[in-house]
């Protein structure tokens, strides 16, 4: 026997698997098992160190660790099997890499002496995830897999997060190697992420901020991404300026929504207010935000009149879609902390009376009203009432993908960072129900509810039965109106109200659903019914199924209409006559 | 402003392509040319030439240039895509540098006799190509240069017999004593 034996780092590949989880602080992971994960099950079975949470879908388990990863700012960790379990796994991968989410997947392979034979449950993983990962990996060899484990949360959760996976043979899981903690020269030394802003860029940034007249503060995702650091430092930036900030989807929560800078959401569904000052702007402040078709409209008419300053950790953010003045290339905190001590110690808060006069001109155009009705409820009201009944608990919202998914942007008012999931770039549906299980998981005192759709929850709803499994008290917000009611709204809009495939003859009873599932179920028909279900929900400690019947034909505005500009938006008191006849004129004439 | 129902503006910038040739510099690692090829076909950019080979074997490096076209803002892109793939160490645009010698190697098929044969010769001697095989009613010319004077070579080898042709695509190297 050599001395080897005895060395503690000896150790099969699937046990690597597992202790390199431990040394990175990994205390949850989702997964599914399989033939080709079967020894990491053994190695997970005897231990307790992490927990491991059963999904009934592999994308259950890629979204559940999205919402972990987003609610906490950690990676989120994902174990499938090879083959179906992998590709299965793509959707959520695609959604991490458009939301820039850190995921570790470890995959399963068939053994290295089988791929490429068409194996059982074989598939080309790193060629199929590859497209839609940050970085992937095969390890072909036992005594590469500590070095790649960790350079996988390295890259995962460093520069712009994203999801990566590793695809481990089995018979590299079975062999024994030599494992190693994690060290510095285990990443790759082509990648270094650019964290500290450019002075001399930062001292342009500035300057332009102190001359603005009309400025505009456009926040995103990167902000959140970047920590809580960031967040506060934001906050401390629109304190110091006095400018009026607004927000992309996938940064609401970054500035509270009761601030008093607060513009609400921009983009299509956004406000009237945050769209028209991103029109007229002089100078526009984007940070972590990349200038995405849904909040640019039609760019040959984006903010034409304004100089742009633009802070990314990705320098391919810079300049895709709209071209800026002043790109900074840096994280949001470390460069927002530089900017704010060069514009406190050189610059006194500009006036800009005038401009917020025009803003409060916008506001009141109030164009997030609808109809009050006291015999249906408006899906409105009901994101209204749900956001008005769990203010000041400890509240977590993911949604599924849709009309609710606006309704509940709009509706409800984010005060932190951390508390909003939901899938911006990929518009997943399905992701809300499986989020939330993962959100729960990391704070399980919390209060986590998902706003879903009718049409939506149906994807993923296999999920109930994992909530049901770990006594996860996750409350489904369904919105039921009966129809897919984004495709709808355009179909009206834009396809001459045929409505091809958009309404769902046969539904489940969700009440019964959830009784099925072992969870429980509760419906509201009527506006009068709905505050107390709402606070039973919020009583019930187990996982909820809660049938919200809402108006069925109700759209969501306001809308910037195809091919439009940010000045050209639909509000709700114009949507429903003549108006958006007209303004959906050209579209129509053309379908 | 006439577009059909959709919420993307569909209209495209009209500015003018330019052609750009990129040295990309990359960790020698499976699967890493799939990732850069990928990256050109998933985004829509398009690829006019391309060559690859390990350079440093030590180091594992390989080097990778690329000729591709696009509006000066794709092609800002693609450097920057191709920038923050985690086994690139380095991107430089061969072009905008302006100083740069680029070369591209073909090998030359030719069948014929009598007249056609002697004047692909002096053809081929005037373009400084050599012969490289030869047989009695064919030569293998191999041919080194820019695009340009490949192009042309071929072009006049066509009416004397032109069988087929295989080329290196473009390799470049910046001129002076830095390194990329």
């Amino acid at each position: 026997m050599s001395d080897n034996s005895h060395n503690p780092n000896q150790m099969t590949g699937a046990a690597m698997i597992v202790r390199a989880l431990i040394d990175h602080g990994v205390k949850h992971m989702f997964g599914y098992p399989g033939g080709a994960v079967l020894p990491i099950y053994d190695e997970i079975f005897q231990q307790s160190e992490i927990e491991h949470i059963l999904v009934r879908h592999e994308q259950g388990a890629g979204h559940a660790a999205e919402g972990y990863a987003r609610s906490t700012g950690k990676p989120g960790v994902v174990l499938v099997t090879s083959g179906p379990g992998a590709t299965n796994m793509v959707t959520p991968l695609a959604d991490a890499l458009m939301d820039s989410i850190p995921l570790v997947c470890i995959t399963g392979q068939v053994p290295t002496h089988l791929i490429g034979n068409d194996a059982f449950q074989e598939c080309d993983t790193v060629g199929i995830t590859r497209p839609c990962t940050k970085h992937n990996w095969l390890v072909r060899d036992v005594n590469d897999l500590a070095k790649v484990l960790h350079e996988a949360f390295y890259v995962a959760s460093s520069g712009r997060p994203g999801p990566v996976v590793v695809d481990v043979p089995k018979d590299v899981q079975f062999a024994v190697g030599t494992y190693h903690p994690p060290l510095k020269s285990d990443v790759h030394i082509s990648y270094a992420p650019r964290l500290k802003g450019d002075a001399a860029q930062i001292r342009k940034a500035v300057a332009l901020l102190a001359s603005a007249r009309r400025p505009v503060i456009y926040s995103g995702g990167g902000v959140i991404n970047s920590g809580p650091e960031a967040s506060r430092l934001l906050r401390e930036l629109v304190e110091a300026t006095g400018f009026p900030i607004t927000s992309t989807l996938m940064g609401l929560g970054a500035y509270p929504a009761s601030g008093k800078n607060w513009l609400g959401m921009l983009g299509m569904h956004g406000t009237y207010e945050a769209n028209m000052a991103m029109h007229d702007c002089d100078v526009m402040l984007c940070v972590g935000a990349r200038f995405d078709d849904r909040i640019t409209g039609r760019t040959d008419a984006f903010s034409p009149g304004s100089k742009k300053i633009h802070i990314d950790i990705d320098p391919s953010s810079i300049n895709k879609n709209i071209r800026v003045d002043v790109p900074i290339i840096g994280d949001a905190a470390n460069v927002l902390g530089d900017l704010l001590q060069v514009f406190r110690t050189e610059v006194k808060k500009p006036d800009i009376k005038p401009w917020w006069q025009e803003i409060a001109k916008w506001r009141a155009r109030n164009s997030l009203s609808y109809r009050k009705n006291s015999e249906i409820i408006m899906p409105q009201y009901a994101v209204e009432r749900l956001f008005e009944l769990t203010r000041g608990r400890d509240t977590y919202i993911t949604t599924e993908v849709g009309q609710h998914q606006m309704w509940a942007a709009q509706f409800f008012g984010f005060e932190e960072p951390h508390r909003w999931m939901t899938s911006g770039g990929l518009g997943t549906m399905g992701y809300g129900l499986p989020s939330a299980i993962g959100v729960q998981v990391a704070h399980p005192d919390s209060l986590v509810i998902d706003i879903g759709g009718d049409a939506s929850v149906q994807m993923t709803m296999q999920e109930m039965a994992t909530a049901v499994q770990y006594e996860l008290p996750v409350k489904i917000f369904i919105l039921n109106n009966q129809y897919m009611g984004m495709v709808r709204q355009w179909q009206q809009l834009l396809h001459g109200n045929r409505l091809s495939h958009s309404y769902s003859e046969a539904l489940p009873d969700f009440v019964k659903l959830a009784d099925a599932f072992g969870a429980v179920g509760l419906r509201a028909t009527k506006p009068a019914d709905l505050d107390g279900a709402i606070q039973e929900m919020i009583r019930i400690k187990k996982p909820v199924l809660f049938d919200c019947r809402v108006a069925a034909l109700e759209n969501c505005f306001p809308m910037i209409p195809s091919g439009k500009a940010h000045n050209e938006m639909l509000l709700p008191a114009e949507a429903n006559d003549e108006a958006t006849a007209a303004a959906f004129a050209a579209g129509k004439a053309l379908v | 402003m006439n577009q059909p129902a959709s919420a993307y503006f569909l209209e495209d910038r009209h500015d003018p392509n330019e052609s750009h040739t990129l040295s990309i510099l990359v960790q020698n690692e499976p699967g890493v040319l799939a990732r850069v090829i990928g990256l050109f076909s998933g985004r829509g950019y398009n690829i006019e030439s391309l060559t690859v080979s390990e350079t440093e074997s030590q180091k594992h490096l390989s080097r990778i240039t690329i000729v591709t076209t696009g509006t000066p803002m794709v092609i800002e892109q693609i450097k920057h895509q191709l920038d923050r793939m985690v086994p690139v160490y380095r991107v430089v645009d061969m072009t905008l540098t302006g100083r740069s010698i680029e070369r591209e190697l073909a090998m030359v098929k030719l069948r014929g006799t009598g007249e056609h044969r002697v004047e692909a010769l002096r053809l081929a001697e005037a373009f400084r190509a050599r012969v490289i095989d030869a047989t009695i009613e064919s030569f293998v010319f191999e041919i080194t240069g820019a695009s340009s004077k490949i192009n042309q070579f071929i072009d006049l080898m066509r009416p004397l017999g032109l069988v087929e042709v295989s080329r290196t695509g473009v390799a470049a190297i910046g001129r002076g004593p830095e390194g990329m």
